[in-house]
């Protein structure tokens, strides 16, 4: 199976809310002081999700990320864990973009790559939360596209998808090639081995730049955005918590459930 | 972008009645169309659904497209995306509006990037912008820790909304509209996706959408035995269990636990996190809540600042304290 997996460098999102920062004037976030960026996590169980397909039916991975200041230790991260290539998308023309102008560098990308049987993306990037890129690539490629999927497998040339619904799952069986967005219901990724680490070490990324793809400067990045970004803030936080004390943990917890009892809550 | 006109709602069926969530977009659409001076339209795509028609149109719609056909009996993206870029090219809305649900989620994307335009997910605000008179919309990133605000360059202009933020008008059995028919026109040689199953994970005791106190349980937990707890506290507020992301991922509690970003919306009278950080991914899921109570040994936790009653300490000390002390309150 040759696979290619699209994976985002974001801010952490598990740095601490206390960290995050908008800054007014430029509609930017500020990137946390001593807070490294990472792998967008749905992207990990993307990768994730393409490497149970390797470990169950051998094939090849490929991971394409596109930004600027891609940290080779960040975006060597699916290489560590274990696939087998990385291209970059790296030059500013690529950023700033919206979903649509993302995805169509990324699609024109894959078509250089040529050959794939899935493209995997994550369900949704955990800085913006869009989850529409995967949508867009495979609109662009005129691929079928499976979105939120909790299990993968493949069978005679096709995929069974599972994927999450409200209340439960369903499961879909898809003609390939397609495009599957993954979700956090997977499971964890793995962790990379020390093996993996110096092997991804050893690896070069190659990094295509917009003539590479042979994409229109109007169409990718801030030029092609469909729909432009007016303000971005932080919401006022006005809540005020009530923290009840005593001397011991026990007594507080009773002090509480009457505070509650007081309140008309309980 | 002058010819496209009105405002468009998907409206889901849900067991055979009009989904809550269609209900909150006609309410919302009902603005939006309001002060755009247009028509509000609702879409019925599915099998055996034409008998909701007026259904919709008692909930605020001016006219209600139906496209009933058996192939689209199970929601498939192929399908669905197809017979809404018919209804989309035929009616030209200015405005398409779906819910944040599995289909939404889905369908409006790769509806917008068929039909050549946009669309932002999750939006928690939509306004017609007084100068532009395009729609505006709002929605959390970054996990909730800020908003934004965008603007589309393009026609029709689609959005998907957050559950649980948008009201829906007083159903009026009485109101008249119009009822239009569309044919699906569908290839099913064509559809390259089959749904081979569904399951339904059966939920013991009441839904987390609809239980009127939650106490949910996070990382700081350790592990599934925390949640037996939760269960008994739980249902003596006759109320669910729900978790943060990592306490499902680590197979604490079933996925259908996750209250978040990526999981359950919930808007309780009673929210009590024991355990929990407060991430905004979480806080996204609860937020709405009346009132948030916060269990957790750590005193900078973010979910001090979203709480408003906690006690700083180790659930494995206050937890079972604070259910006894309820549980004889609730005695008296």
């Amino acid at each position: 199976m040759d696979m290619i997996v699209c994976c985002k460098q974001v801010i952490d999102p598990e740095a601490p809310p206390a960290t995050f920062k908008v800054d007014a004037a430029t509609n930017k976030v500020v990137p946390p002081q001593g807070v490294p960026p990472v792998i967008s996590p749905f992207d990990e169980q993307a990768v994730e999700a393409a490497l149970k397909i390797k470990d169950a039916k051998g094939g090849k991975i490929t991971a394409i990320s596109l930004g600027i200041n891609l940290l080779r230790d960040v975006v060597k991260k699916p290489l560590s864990m274990g696939a087998d290539e990385l291209i970059l998308l790296e030059d500013a023309a690529f950023t700033e973009g919206d979903s649509w102008s993302t995805a169509y560098a990324l699609a024109m990308a894959i078509k250089k790559v040529g050959k794939f049987d899935i493209i995997f993306c994550g369900r949704q990037a955990s800085d913006w939360d869009s989850g529409q890129v995967g949508s867009a690539i495979a609109e662009i490629l005129g691929l079928p596209s499976v979105t939120v999927a909790k299990k993968v497998e493949v069978a005679d040339g096709k995929v069974k998808v599972e994927r999450v619904t409200a209340d439960g799952y369903e499961v879909v069986e898809v003609i390939l090639p397609a495009l599957i967005t993954v979700s956090n219901e997977l499971g964890a990724a793995r962790y990379p081995t020390i093996k993996g680490i110096m092997a991804a070490k050893r690896k070069e990324p190659i990094v295509w730049k917009p003539a590479d793809i042979g994409v229109e400067p109007a169409k990718i990045g801030a030029a092609g955005r469909r729909t432009k970004l007016v303000k971005l803030f932080q919401p006022v936080r006005e809540g005020k918590c009530e923290v009840i004390t005593a001397d011991t943990p026990e007594e507080a917890a009773v002090k509480l459930a009457q505070r509650l009892r007081e309140v008309k809550v309980l | 972008m002058a010819d496209n006109k009105g405002v468009m709602v998907f409206a889901e069926v849900a067991e055979g009645k009009l989904s809550g969530m269609a209900t909150e977009l006609l309410g919302c659409g009902k603005k939006l169309a309001s002060d755009l001076g247009q028509e509000l339209s609702a879409v019925l795509a599915g099998s055996n659904v034409s008998g909701l028609a007026q259904e919709a149109i008692a909930f605020g719609a001016d006219k209600v497209y139906v496209v009933d056909d058996p192939l689209l009996a199970d929601y498939q993206t192929q399908t669905y995306v197809a017979v809404m870029e018919k209804v989309a090219k035929q009616v030209t809305p200015k405005i398409i509006i779906f819910g944040q649900t599995t289909i939404g989620r889905d369908l409006a994307p790769r509806l917008a990037f068929r039909l050549g335009t946009a669309a932002t997910v999750d939006c928690v605000a939509l306004a017609i912008d007084p100068e532009t008179k395009q729609l505006s919309p709002t929605k959390p990133v970054y996990g909730g820790n800020a908003r934004a605000i965008f603007a589309y360059t393009t026609d029709p202009q689609i959005a998907t909304v957050r559950a649980k933020v948008m009201s829906p008008l007083e159903r009026d059995a009485s109101r008249k509209g119009e009822v239009v028919t569309i044919a699906a026109g569908l290839d099913a040689s064509a559809v390259k996706t089959k749904v081979l199953q569904k399951v339904k994970e059966e939920v013991k005791g009441i839904k987390l959408e609809e239980a009127p106190v939650v106490v949910s349980g996070g990382r700081g937990l350790g592990g599934p035995d925390g949640f037996k707890q939760l269960d008994e506290l739980a249902k003596m507020l006759k109320g669910a269990v729900g978790a943060s992301r990592p306490a499902c991922d680590n197979g604490w509690i079933p996925d259908s636990a996750q209250v978040g970003l990526t999981g359950k919306i919930v808007t309780p009278e009673l929210y009590i996190a024991v355990a929990l950080s407060g991430s905004s991914q979480h806080m996204a899921g609860c937020s709405s809540s009346k009132v948030i109570v916060a269990i957790n040994k750590d005193p900078e936790a973010n979910i001090f600042k979203e709480a408003r009653y906690g006690v700083v300490g180790d659930w494995k000390k206050v937890l079972p304290a604070f259910t006894q002390k309820v549980k004889e309150l609730l005695a008296q």
